[in-house]
C-alpha cells in the first residue's frame, strides 16, 4: 500500500470515530429523551435531557472538533503530508 | 500607535475597538442618567455601530481578485472563527431563537443541537478539503471537481435558491430593527438596512466582509451576554446563569403545574393579534417525539454543511490546518451565544410568570397590568397582549400573549434594566442580521460573477471588468432581496429553516461525495443536485398546499426528502455512466493531502 493510501485509511478511520461520537450526541441520545429526563443524573441540577440540549451536546461538539483537528494534524505529520512554508 | 502590517496587529486593533465600544456604552449610560431620551439612545446605538462597519468596509476596499473573493487567504484562525460566527448567527439566532425556546421548549431546542452539530460535519467532511482545493466559490469546487459547465451551473442554481431564501429573511430583520430603533416605516427601513449591508461589502468584497463581521461579532456577543448576566444577578438567580439556573427551571415547572395549561377557545384566540402566542408547552420537559426532534436536528446539521456562505469563510484561511482549527473556533464563538439563549428564555419566563417576583404579572388584576409602562410600550409595538377571557378580572397564564421577538427585545426592560441595554440589544440584533446578509449577498453575487460570468460567459474578461460585474451583481441582488423582504411573505425563522432544507437537498451529497467518493462523476452530481432540489421543493409545495406528507416529514424538514433523492440519484447515475478520467481521480487524491499546491493553482 502506498504512503498516500495508508494516510487516507487513517484519515478515514478518524472520520468514522469522529462521526460516531457526533452521532451519539446529536442523534443517539435523543432517541431516549423522555427516559433520560427522568434520570437521577442532573448536571448542575438541570434535568438531563434539558441540559444536553442547552449545553452538553453543544460543548461536546466544540471539544470534538478541536480533538479531531489535533488528531488529523498528527496523521498528516506522520506521513509528512503537512503543509510547509511556501505551499500556497 | 499601530505599526507594521494590519494582519499582524489584529489583536491590538480589535482590542482598541472593543474598548472603544465599551466606553461608548458607558457614555450612553451616563447620557441616559443625564436625561437623554430612550428614542435618541436607540438611534445613537444603531447609527454609531452601522457607521463604524461602513468605515471598516471603506478602509478594506480592494481592486484585487484574490482579496475580493477570498480576503487574500490570510485571515488568522481565531479571527476567521469570529467572522464565521457572525456570518452564521443571523437575525433568527439573535432575535428569534430565545423566543422560540420560550414558547416551544424542547421541540424547538433541536435547532440548538442542529445548528452546532453541523460544524462537526463541516470540520471533518468538507472545510479542510475545499480549502486545499483553492476555489473562490462553492460552485467553483463542483465545476472543477466534476467538470463541465452543467455541473457548475446546477450548483449555482441550488446556491442561489438557498441563499436567496435566507437573505430575504435577514434584510427583513435589519428592516424590522431599523424601523423600531430609528422610528421609520418598515418599507423605508428595509432599504436603510440594505444600504448599510452594501456599504460593508461592495468596495472590498470578502476582505471587507471579513473585517466588518469580526467587528459585528464583538458587538452582538456583548449585546447578548451582558443582559443575560445582568438579569440573572438582578433576579438573584446567580452571577453565572449557565451553571446556576437549575432552581429557576424547576420553579417554572412548579408554576406550570400550579397554573395548568388551559386551552383557549378558537373564538377567544381570534381576538389575539397575529403573530403573538401564549405559553402552551412545558418549559423543560421532553415534549416532542424522538423523530420530530431528530429529523429537525438532522436537517439543520446537513444544511449547515451545505450552506455556501459558511463554507466560503474557510476559503480565506492561510492553510488547510488553520481551516480545520478555524471551524473549532467558529463553533466556540457560536456556543457562547447559543448556550445563553435557553438561559435568557428561562429568566424571561420566570420574571413574567412568578407572582412572588415584583415583575411577575400572572395573578395580578388586568387593570394593574394594563397600567405598567413596559406593557403599554410593547403592546403598542404589537408584541404583547392580554385579555380577560374568563372575565374574573385576574390575569391567568392562558390570557397573556407575546411575540417571539419580545423575549430578547423586551426582557431587559421588563427586568428593569436601564434603557441603554435595550439600545445595545437593538445594535446587536442589527449586527447579527447585517453580518449574515452580507455573507449571503456576497455568496450569491460571487457565484454569479465568478462561475457564470467569468467561467462560462466570458473567460477572457480582465480583472477590472470582473470586479465591476461582481459589484453590479451585488447591488442588484441586494435590491431584489430587499424588494421581496418588503413583501413579508414568510416569517424570519421559517425562511431561515427553509434555506437549510434547500441547501441540504441540492448540495450536501454532491459536496461530500466529491471528496469522499472518487467514483462520483459529473452526470451523477448534476442528477443529485437537480433531482434533490426539485424533489425537496415539490414536497414543500405539496405539504404547503394541504398535502398530508409522509413519515412525519413537515415543511420544516423537507430537506430529508430532497437529500435522500439526491443521494440515490447521484449514486445510481454515477454508476451507470463512465468513471471519471484519470486526471480527475488524481485531483481528488491531491485534495486529500494537505501538503503541496492547491489543486486550482496546479492547473
Amino acid at each position: 500500500m502506498s504512503k498516500q493510501e495508508q494516510h487516507w485509511e487513517k484519515t478515514r478511520n478518524l472520520l468514522f470515530i469522529t462521526l460516531a461520537i457526533w452521532f451519539v450526541f446529536s442523534i443517539g441520545i435523543f432517541l431516549f429523551g423522555a427516559e433520560m429526563q427522568e434520570s437521577s443524573i442532573k448536571p448542575f441540577g438541570y434535568p438531563l435531557t434539558y441540559w444536553f440540549t442547552c449545553q452538553g451536546s453543544l460543548a461536546i461538539f466544540v471539544i470534538l472538533i478541536f480533538w479531531f483537528a489535533g488528531r488529523q494534524e498528527k496523521i498528516d505529520d506522520e506521513f509528512g503530508f503537512s503543509e510547509r512554508e511556501g505551499d500556497k | 500607535m499601530i505599526k507594521g502590517k494590519f494582519i499582524d496587529n489584529l489583536p491590538k486593533v480589535y482590542g482598541i475597538y472593543t474598548g472603544g465600544f465599551l466606553v461608548f456604552i458607558i457614555l450612553m449610560a451616563i447620557a441616559e442618567q443625564a436625561g437623554m431620551s430612550a428614542k435618541l439612545i436607540g438611534i445613537f446605538f444603531v447609527a454609531f455601530t452601522v457607521l463604524i462597519y461602513a468605515l471598516i468596509g471603506w478602509l478594506s476596499r480592494t481592486l484585487q481578485v484574490d482579496a475580493y473573493y477570498v480576503a487574500g487567504r490570510q485571515v488568522p484562525t481565531v479571527f476567521n472563527g469570529m467572522a464565521t460566527a457572525a456570518d452564521w448567527m443571523s437575525g433568527a439566532s439573535f432575535v428569534a431563537m430565545a423566543g422560540g425556546i420560550y414558547f416551544k421548549g424542547y421541540g424547538y431546542m433541536a435547532l440548538l443541537v442542529g445548528w452546532t452539530g453541523g460544524y462537526v460535519l463541516v470540520a471533518s467532511l468538507l472545510a479542510p478539503y475545499l480549502r486545499k482545493f483553492g476555489c473562490y466559490t462553492v460552485p467553483d469546487f463542483i465545476g472543477t471537481r466534476y467538470g463541465g459547465n452543467l455541473a457548475r451551473f446546477s450548483a449555482v442554481i441550488v446556491l442561489t435558491v438557498a441563499s436567496f431564501t435566507y437573505v430575504t429573511a435577514q434584510i427583513n430583520a435589519t428592516g424590522t430593527i431599523a424601523s423600531v430603533a430609528l422610528d421609520i416605516p418598515f418599507g423605508i427601513a428595509v432599504y436603510v438596512g440594505l444600504a448599510s449591508i452594501l456599504m460593508c461589502s461592495m468596495l472590498g468584497g470578502m476582505r471587507a466582509v471579513t473585517w466588518t463581521q469580526v467587528a459585528q461579532y464583538i458587538v452582538l456577543i456583548i449585546a447578548y451576554l451582558l443582559p443575560v448576566f445582568w438579569i440573572s444577578s438582578k433576579l438573584g438567580a446567580g452571577f453565572f446563569p449557565h451553571f446556576m439556573l437549575a432552581d429557576e427551571v424547576a420553579r417554572i415547572a412548579e408554576l406550570e403545574g400550579q397554573f395548568g395549561f388551559v386551552k383557549n377557545s378558537a373564538a377567544d384566540l381570534a381576538t389575539v393579534p397575529k403573530g403573538l402566542a401564549g405559553i402552551t408547552k412545558a418549559h423543560s420537559s421532553v415534549n416532542a417525539t424522538p423523530w420530530a426532534f431528530i429529523s429537525l436536528a438532522v436537517c439543520m446539521m446537513a444544511g449547515t454543511a451545505s450552506l455556501p456562505h459558511v463554507m466560503m469563510r474557510y476559503f480565506t484561511t492561510p492553510s488547510v490546518r488553520t481551516a480545520r482549527r478555524s471551524v473549532g473556533w467558529s463553533l466556540f464563538f457560536i456556543f457562547l451565544l447559543y448556550s445563553s439563549a435557553p438561559m435568557l428564555a428561562t429568566l424571561s419566563k420566570l420574571s413574567l410568570i412568578d407572582p412572588t417576583l415584583p415583575t411577575g404579572i400572572i395573578g395580578k388584576t388586568i387593570a394593574e397590568v394594563q397600567a405598567i409602562d413596559w406593557y403599554q410600550n410593547w403592546n403598542q409595538a404589537n408584541l404583547m397582549f392580554i385579555s380577560d377571557f374568563n372575565g374574573n378580572g385576574t390575569l391567568e397564564l392562558n390570557e397573556f400573549f407575546m411575540g417571539g421577538k419580545a423575549v430578547v427585545l423586551a426582557t431587559p426592560e421588563i427586568a428593569g434594566l436601564p434603557y441603554v441595554i435595550s439600545g445595545l440589544v437593538a445594535a446587536g440584533g442589527m449586527a447579527a442580521a447585517m453580518s449574515t446578509a452580507d455573507g449571503l449577498v456576497l455568496a450569491i453575487s460571487n457565484a454569479l460573477s465568478h462561475d457564470i460570468y467569468y467561467k462560462i460567459i466570458n473567460p477572457k474578461a480582465e480583472t477590472a471588468k470582473r470586479l465591476i460585474v461582481a459589484r453590479v451583481l451585488l447591488v442588484l441582488i441586494g435590491f431584489a432581496g430587499a424588494t421581496i423582504a418588503a413583501l413579508e411573505i414568510q416569517g424570519i425563522l421559517g425562511s431561515v429553516i427553509w434555506a437549510f432544507d434547500f441547501a441540504m437537498s441540492g448540495l450536501f451529497f454532491p459536496l461530500v461525495l466529491g471528496v469522499w467518493w472518487k467514483r462520483a462523476n459529473a452526470p451523477g452530481a448534476v442528477a443529485g443536485m437537480l433531482l434533490g432540489l426539485i424533489s425537496g421543493t415539490a414536497y414543500l409545495i405539496w405539504v404547503r398546499s394541504g398535502g398530508s406528507g409522509f413519515l412525519g416529514i413537515t415543511q420544516l424538514t423537507f430537506g430529508i426528502v430532497g437529500a435522500a433523492v439526491s443521494l440515490v440519484s447521484m449514486i445510481v447515475v454515477s454508476l451507470i455512466t463512465a468513471a471519471p478520467d484519470a486526471a480527475t481521480q488524481k485531483m481528488v487524491d491531491d485534495v486529500r493531502v494537505p501538503s503541496g499546491k492547491t489543486v486550482l493553482a496546479q492547473k
